[in-house]
């Protein structure tokens, strides 16, 4: 990578469909995926229940975001850090998410999971070595 | 390497400032703004908490949002630092990135 290539973080907080945070990060992240930055996406407290897998938004006349999450590999979007306390607190497991994959074009596009389950030091060590974070 | 983190929910709220303190490393900087001042106050249910879970990090209060809601400087708590909107602006040139807890 070129040297003004900048790690961007952003950052999930919040559950999916109470708040238009989430969408809208989403809508960033899109956006800024045109620039060739070096993104990854950070997931916990609430944000884990955006990666639910079985969202069905009909009867809510909400627009269902979540099979966006799998287009993101699309984008170069293949870092889904996903924090493993926050899962637990809430009672999911990685089961209960959304199987996010991405081709790997180093690789021969094998297709290999973007979600990265990390402990919450992880995530912190994750947070501390990035140039920009953006949070929703 | 450090990191400016702000605050900007009351710990009565929300699980924010909580998850703030669990995420920041030793020697970052904390800045409890707008409603977050709320965590910097002394004699309540969460002062405590914010003591124990914020001794390895550099604890900050803007002064003008402490003073908008009424809440004495002396309620502040002891060992977190009053900072105007200048030091705000030190603060986040300081540190090489900002994080803002939403």
């Amino acid at each position: 990578m070129s040297e003004d290539v900048k790690k961007f973080l952003y950052v999930n907080r919040k559950a999916p469909y109470g708040t238009i945070y989430a969408q809208e990060s989403l809508e960033v992240v899109l956006i800024g995926a045109a620039f060739d930055q070096d993104v990854s996406m950070a997931f916990l407290d609430d944000g884990v229940f955006q990666l639910t897998k079985g969202q069905d938004t009909k009867a809510t006349g909400l627009k269902n975001f979540s099979p966006t999450f799998r287009a993101l590999g699309d984008y170069e979007v293949t870092k889904l850090y996903v924090e493993q306390e926050s899962l637990d607190e809430r009672g999911l497991t990685l089961d209960d998410l959304q199987d996010i994959q991405y081709e790997d074009e180093d690789d021969d596009y094998e297709e290999k999971p973007s979600i990265i389950v990390v402990s919450r030091a992880q995530m912190a060590d994750v947070m501390a070595d990035q140039d920009v974070v953006l949070s929703f | 390497m450090a990191t400016l983190h702000t605050v900007n929910k009351s710990p009565f709220q929300n699980q924010t400032l909580i998850s703030c303190l669990g995420h920041a490393k030793a020697g970052d900087s904390v800045l409890m703004i707008e409603d977050g001042v709320y965590g910097a106050m002394s004699g309540n249910a969460m002062s405590e908490v914010v003591a124990g879970m914020g001794a390895s990090v550099k604890l900050y209060v803007l002064g003008a949002d402490v003073a908008a809601r009424g809440i004495d400087a002396g309620r502040v708590a002891e060992g977190i630092i009053s900072v105007d909107y200048e030091g705000f602006v030190d603060l986040a040139a300081n540190n090489d990135r900002t994080q803002n807890w939403l």
